[in-house]
């Protein structure tokens, strides 16, 4: 479905995603891992047709990933983007405005799980309830790719739960999900493979259940070997 | 439920399902819930769940009948050998526990009957 073909960003001197093969297929709920800088947002910003490669290419069902992709691909960045004069309400109406597939009635639902209202205002949200805010304005949408860019972050223990569920709702045999996050722990049963990156590099993808199987190892003991020592 | 991350996860949510039905908490016959269900239930990944319900089916736990979902064995011989399964498997691990303190079969049995006096 997603296919990155010698994939190449620079910036500058610096490569942030360096010659990256990877292909992902739906009915996966993939897992991307990888210190801070390994360059797993520009991967996703890449795949979301939001930047542009320096080199090599990235393909939605064989056709360079652009503004055609764009309507199949949710996207959730770690930067905040609302304005702040919008209510939760307003976010629901600008998002219904940009996106065919966003479905109010699926919003509205998923801001009853999260204690969300539509009349708060966005900009005296908690970290945490605006954390909520962009997980169930992403996931209202009937996208084909939804990449979740750290869901947990800023998200308590209980709440976790409901992102979750949130997310696995989705989990269909038609669609892909990509999540990245630094609490590897909270991704463990949601997802079924992991992406290991490293300096832009690609390391492995690796299906969790059976690493789990032949080598008794957790996506968070692999994540250890792989970066423990270099990182520290 | 908390997961072991270090063991399949479809290995965990099976063994607690085969537990519940050599229990009876889940009922000769019963409606499980479909694989989706299943997956949001435990929160756990769609295919993990598909797979939890194609070993269960193959130890004869559960049958799955086209259109209509999986459903919990209703063979009342093949309960009482799960349960029977299950006990041996805990009796395995009681007795691997109690050779690490240098003890065996003898000793288990009489440490059986002190504990059992002692109630």
């Amino acid at each position: 479905m997603i296919t990155s073909k010698q994939l190449t960003r620079k910036f500058g001197s610096k490569t942030a995603v360096d010659r990256v093969d990877l292909t992902l297929e739906p009915g996966h709920v993939y897992a991307m891992l990888g210190p801070n800088g390994s360059g797993k947002t520009t991967w996703m910003k890449m795949a979301a047709g939001l930047m542009k490669p320096t080199g090599g290419e990235i393909l939605y069902d064989g056709q360079p990933v652009g503004i055609s992709s764009r309507r199949f691909v949710a996207y959730m960045s770690t930067e905040p983007y609302f304005y702040n004069w919008m209510t939760v309400g307003d976010v629901g109406k600008y998002y219904q405005d940009f996106f065919e597939d966003f479905s109010m009635e699926k919003f509205e639902r998923l801001l009853q799980h999260m204690e969300l209202e539509t009349g708060m205002k966005t900009r005296t949200l908690s970290s945490g309830m605006m954390a909520k805010l962009k997980i169930a304005v992403t996931m209202a949408r009937d996208a084909k790719v939804y990449m979740l860019d750290e869901p947990f972050n800023g998200i308590d223990l209980l709440a976790r739960d409901e992102i979750r569920r949130c997310i696995l709702e989705e989990a269909k045999p038609e669609k892909v999900l990509i999540l990245s996050s630094h609490l590897v722990e909270e991704m463990e049963a949601v997802a079924d493979r992991a992406v290991f990156i490293r300096q832009g590099k690609l390391i492995e993808v690796r299906d969790l259940e059976e690493m789990r199987e032949r080598d008794g190892v957790s996506m968070a003991d692999r994540y250890r070997e792989i970066y423990g020592h270099v990182e520290g | 439920m908390n997961f072991d991350p270090m063991t399949p996860i479809w290995l965990q949510v099976a063994t607690r399902l085969k537990q519940q039905v050599a229990t009876g908490a889940l009922r000769p016959g019963a409606k499980l819930p479909g694989g989706r269900d299943l997956a949001l239930q435990f929160g756990i990944n769609p295919n993990t769940a598909a797979r939890i319900y194609q070993e269960l089916e193959r130890e004869g736990v559960c049958d799955t009948r086209r259109g209509l979902g999986t459903f919990v064995t209703d063979r009342e011989d093949r309960i009482l050998a799960l349960r029977e399964e299950m006990a041996l498997q805990a009796l395995r691990r009681f007795m691997t526990d109690l050779s690490g303190l240098g003890m065996g079969a003898g000793d288990a049995i009489q440490l059986i009957q002190k504990e059992e006096n002692t109630k």
